[in-house]
């Protein structure tokens, strides 16, 4: 039995989103608020202070009218790899809050072990994690739609995307009372990918050469966000357009060559 | 021992380092933080037995199917429904977050209410059903018995469905012709098809076979049509199988999408389409098998009188000529030509229009009519890729309603706004005349006034003269679930329930090619005192009595549904829906029901001549150019809902800070207008309008084109809850309406305006 467990390769979760198709609505972004029990405030326009775990931010070119472009780019965390796991937050936290779950390849949080120390936020290159300012307040009634899997949070604690977790412990639970060892690619997806409109976001298994993720991340227009950082993000883009792709990370004025490290 | 100061130095360092080797300040920083997280209002969702609901979402007219997760008897996430025909799994934040419209006690409306303050005001008192429903009978049978019936109306959201056909049922039944709905692009979309074609049905877009879209500011991946459908189709063309030609003056996210996006001055896109109707017909591109044996008013003809007519090719070929229409719309010549060939070129070509999501106002009928003319040129009428005509589905056969003397008089009076009259022969429902009909008459032609699924005080152009025009009428009847501005202004509000908790119908989303009903479902029981507007409508006949009793012979709204849908009732209730896919579009000899038994260009017999119907004039926009200078349009987003839902807190939070700022709307310049006028991002400005004036913000984009000033539809709320009232401004206070000199719909696309520093 021991034998065969180690059989099993780790698992390396991620995500392509293929910019070419989001449309910036907005979809993944509710979605991931519904499923995660996200919190809100009458104003939300202050988006240092949003909780939003994934973010979309607009793009532009840069150009004047009538040369201008614009993209958008949903930005959830990045669940970093670094090398052998040394996610820059992770490498930071005093706590053990946040680690890199080398059978899945997920950075997690766990909200009651943080005590707001906030050195992970400095550390992480994507602004993906959020801090809770105020203990949230859900207005009467909305209590009602909390989801039971993920538990809310608290004043004083950081915060972030966790590729949907709750969920892959779902799709695992159930594969194991049916007596399977591997969790199949449509079993485990995350809120956003599954409610994307456009169908701009994979996810799954980028190890698993027959995940759709394995293929895309290969694209000629693939592209990861501040890659020259060292972090490894696990989260791909594509893009046809090459000032999009340009964006992903910071160049010299005269270099031309995007190489991946 | 004596304890001296070396033992007492050794023994404290001792502990300290022996307490720092062990697990225990670990343990407590830990434990500190769990303890201190374990507060009473922290709450802990409840557990139970997960289960799914399918039903259909009615936030939009979109028509997606949903499913919804239940734990125990709590609803807890709306999903998209994997298969279904019309958004197959996906679902917009709108839909996602509809369990915020179910449990956002602030925004609903809990028991029947009757006003106590002023009309606007906001204040009511709760009032049992027994005693709302005999205070709106006993009204409306004291209109009836002075011979007014007539006088009472009703707006709805829709014609389609059950529930909106009962409503006319009961007017009919009652004696009034006043049935009214909210204007949107299918009321020109389904006029030019009766001019065209003479038949009465819907339009439909075949987009998932289309290769090449040529959107006259269609707001394709903006809520224009059914919108997750149309999400779909858009990532299709991204996948290499179509291109999208996006023609607006501003850069939407339409535009950043589509393969190539052609700025134009608004106002002026029924010339671009008959340039470039002019271009292919010169180059003699066009379809020659449709044009020569299926299309009428094509070549000059002669009329009844032996008198010769122009037809479409002279009057486009002398009088939009690529050289002239350049000039009007801003766009090179040679741009004009080549786009005009990679259309023709295209396999299956399709052009659409209706600006943004085209449901705020119904549009000029010449833009409608041009664009369809292209579509009859490349022959795409109902063929594979093209634009089709879908019968409306029949299934609504109830017995026709007998009528007492009293009705039988009320419904021969004329509508209030004229519509099917002589001088507006072929429109339906002309809302957009109704205030000013009221603001201007000394008598009260609207003593009653329902109002269903609609928001007209906010969704309507120009508020001040909607408000003016309802604080005529002296009774309004609201049946809305939320606490709208239009609610707010109600005498009496007899509330729905929401659409989760409720059965419904909800046929034909926008666009879409088959026969198609959906199918609301109850998912969890009524959270209020509140009824199935259905049930409602059964109560108040039943209280008047007679033959408008009789009129509704069904103990409940359930069992009327389930009679009326008789044998698609199984599907609906099993899948959630019910569709003819078998139904292919009528082939060419057939599908002409007009005089020529073709499609007309010229519309024979019904429009004046050719130019009426086609003709071009740039004075449409409010406001004079010396005073105002610039030019505001309106633009529609995801993230805005700007129709009878409201934004819910989730989709507020997803508003970039580029739109609203704090309470601030931000309006979008071009950075050489703000430049000119001194402006900076974020400074504040004073927007004036011939029609109002609003503080803004302002954000420089370079998308959009000098001159212009662009400002989302869907904020400057009144009412709901504090997450979404009293921010930014409600683009309809700025506007007015203007009448389309031909069709009388509303068709204001924008308005002249000046922006100051503040």
């Amino acid at each position: 039995m021991k034998e065969e467990h180690k059989h099993i390769k780790a698992k390396k979760y991620g995500m392509v989103i293929d910019l070419d198709k989001c449309t910036g609505c907005g979809a993944c972004m509710v979605a991931c608020m519904a499923e995660n029990n996200v919190p809100f405030k009458e104003d939300e326009t202050d988006k240092l202070l949003s909780i939003t775990w994934l973010r979309i931010y607009k793009l532009t070119n840069g150009k004047p009218f009538p040369e201008t472009d614009i993209c958008y780019l949903p930005r959830p965390c990045m669940h970093c790899e670094g090398q052998h796991g040394h996610a820059p937050c992770v490498s930071v936290c005093p706590a053990t809050v946040t680690d890199y779950d080398m059978e899945t390849g997920i950075v997690s949080q766990i909200y009651t072990r943080c005590f707001g120390c906030r050195y992970c936020m400095a550390a992480c290159p994507y602004h993906a994690r959020y801090f809770n300012w105020w203990d949230p307040v859900w207005p009467e009634g909305m209590e009602k739609y909390l989801n039971p899997n993920v538990s809310p949070r608290m004043r004083g604690v950081v915060e972030k995307c966790s590729f949907c977790f709750p969920r892959y412990q779902v799709a695992k639970d159930k594969a194991m009372a049916e007596g399977r060892r591997e969790v199949e690619e449509h079993e485990y997806q995350t809120a956003c990918t599954q409610a994307c409109p456009a169908g701009a976001i994979t996810f799954g298994d980028l190890n698993n050469p027959k995940h759709a993720v394995y293929k895309l991340k290969m694209s000629p227009n693939a592209f990861r966000l501040l890659e020259r950082l060292g972090t490894n993000p696990k989260v791909y883009y594509i893009s046809s357009r090459e000032w999009v792709r340009r964006s992903g990370d910071n160049y010299l004025a005269n270099e031309v060559k995007i190489k991946k490290l | 021992m004596k304890i001296d100061r070396r033992s007492f130095l050794s023994l404290g360092m001792g502990v300290a380092a022996g307490t720092a080797l062990s697990p225990l300040p670990w343990k407590l920083i830990d434990d500190i933080s769990i303890w201190t997280q374990m507060w009473p209002w922290t709450p802990v969702p409840e557990i139970g037995e997960v289960n799914y609901v399918n039903s259909t979402c009615t936030l939009c007219p979109g028509g997606c199917g949903i499913t919804v997760r239940k734990i125990g008897d709590r609803a807890v996430k709306v999903e998209g429904k994997e298969g279904h025909p019309i958004n197959s799994g996906g679902v917009c934040l709108l839909g996602l977050s509809g369990l915020q419209n179910l449990y956002g006690y602030d925004r609903r409306i809990k028991t029947p209410l009757k006003r106590i303050g002023n009309r606007g005001q906001g204040s009511f008192q709760k009032i049992t059903w027994d005693e709302a429903i005999s205070e709106v009978v006993n009204k409306l049978s004291e209109v009836r018995s002075t011979g007014q019936a007539h006088a009472v109306s009703c707006i709805s959201g829709s014609d389609q469905g059950t529930v909106a056909q009962l409503l006319k049922r009961f007017l009919t039944a009652y004696g009034s012709p006043n049935f009214f709905t909210m204007p949107s692009m299918q009321d020109s979309y389904e006029l030019a098809l009766y001019l065209t074609q003479g038949i009465q049905a819907s339009v439909a877009f075949d987009v998932e076979n289309s290769d090449f879209v040529l959107s006259f500011g269609s707001g394709i991946v903006e809520g224009w049509g059914s919108p997750v459908r149309m999400f779909q189709a858009s990532s299709r063309w991204r996948e290499g199988k179509g291109k999208v030609v996006q023609i607006e003056p501003r850069l939407s996210i339409t535009a950043a999408k589509s393969d190539k996006w052609i700025p134009i001055k608004p106002g002026t896109e029924a010339a671009l389409a008959l340039g470039l109707a002019s271009v292919i017909i010169k180059e003699s591109l066009y379809d020659k098998e449709f044009v020569e044996n299926y299309a009428f008013g094509f070549e000059n003809w002669k009329d009844d009188a032996g008198k010769t007519q122009i037809g479409f090719k002279q009057f486009v070929l002398e009088g939009y000529g690529p050289d002239k229409v350049a000039k009007i719309t801003g766009i090179d010549k040679s741009t004009i030509i080549s786009l005009a060939r990679s259309f023709v070129r295209a396999s299956k070509p399709l052009a659409i229009g209706g600006r943004n999501q085209g449901r705020s106002t119904s549009g000029r009928l010449n833009e409608f009519m041009a664009i369809y003319a292209l579509n009859a040129l490349v022959g795409n009428i109902n063929k594979t890729g093209g634009v089709w005509s879908i019968p409306k589905p029949g299934y609504i056969k109830w017995p026709k309603v007998e009528m007492d003397d009293v009705a039988e008089k009320g419904i021969k009076e004329p509508r209030i706004d004229a519509a099917g009259s002589a001088s507006y022969p072929y429109s339906q429902y002309l809302l957009n005349r109704v205030p000013g009909i009221l603001n201007s008459g000394q008598e009260n032609p609207i003593q009653v006034l329902f109002v269903a699924g609609a928001n007209p005080i906010y969704a309507l152009p120009n508020t001040k003269a909607v408000k003016e025009a309802f604080d005529k009428i002296p009774y309004i009847v609201g049946f809305s679930s939320y606490l709208d501005e239009t609610a707010k202004y109600a005498d009496i509000i007899l509330p729905n329930h929401v659409y989760l908790e409720r059965y419904e119908d909800i046929p034909t989303p926008v666009g879409f090619q088959k026969p198609f009903i959906g199918l609301a479902k109850p998912v969890i029981a009524p959270q209020f005192e509140t009824k199935n507007l259905g049930d409602t409508i059964f109560l108040l006949a039943k209280g008047l009595g007679g033959t408008i009793e009789k009129a509704f012979p069904w103990d409940d709204y359930e069992t009327c549904l389930k009679e009326t849908l008789s044998e698609k009732w199984d599907s609906l209730e099993e899948n959630g829906y019910w569709i003819d896919s078998s139904l292919k579009p009528a082939d060419w000899k057939n599908a002409f029901k007009t005089a020529s038994k073709k499609f007309e260009f010229i519309a024979a017999g019904k429009a004046k001549d050719i130019a009426s119907l086609f003709g071009f004039s740039s004075s449409t926009l409010e406001g004079d150019e010396a005073s105002y200078p610039l030019v505001l349009i309106p633009y529609d987003s995801m993230r805005l809902a700007n129709g009878f839902i409201g934004d819910p807190p989730f989709v507020m939070k997803a508003v970039e800070d580029t739109v609203l700022k704090g309470k601030d709307v931000l309006i979008e310049i071009n950075p050489e207008t703000a430049k000119q006028l001194g402006m900076s991002e974020g400074g504040f400005a004073k927007l004036a309008t011939p029609v109002g004036t609003a503080k803004v913000r302002v954000h420089l984009y370079d998308g959009i084109m000098p001159g212009i000033i662009a400002l989302p539809r869907g904020l400057g709320h009144t009412a709901y809850d504090k997450f979404l009232g009293g921010k930014g401004v409600n683009f309809n206070e700025l506007i007015g309406s203007v009448e389309d000199p031909v069709s009388g719909l509303d068709a204001t696309w924008g308005i002249r305006a000046k922006l100051t520093k503040a």
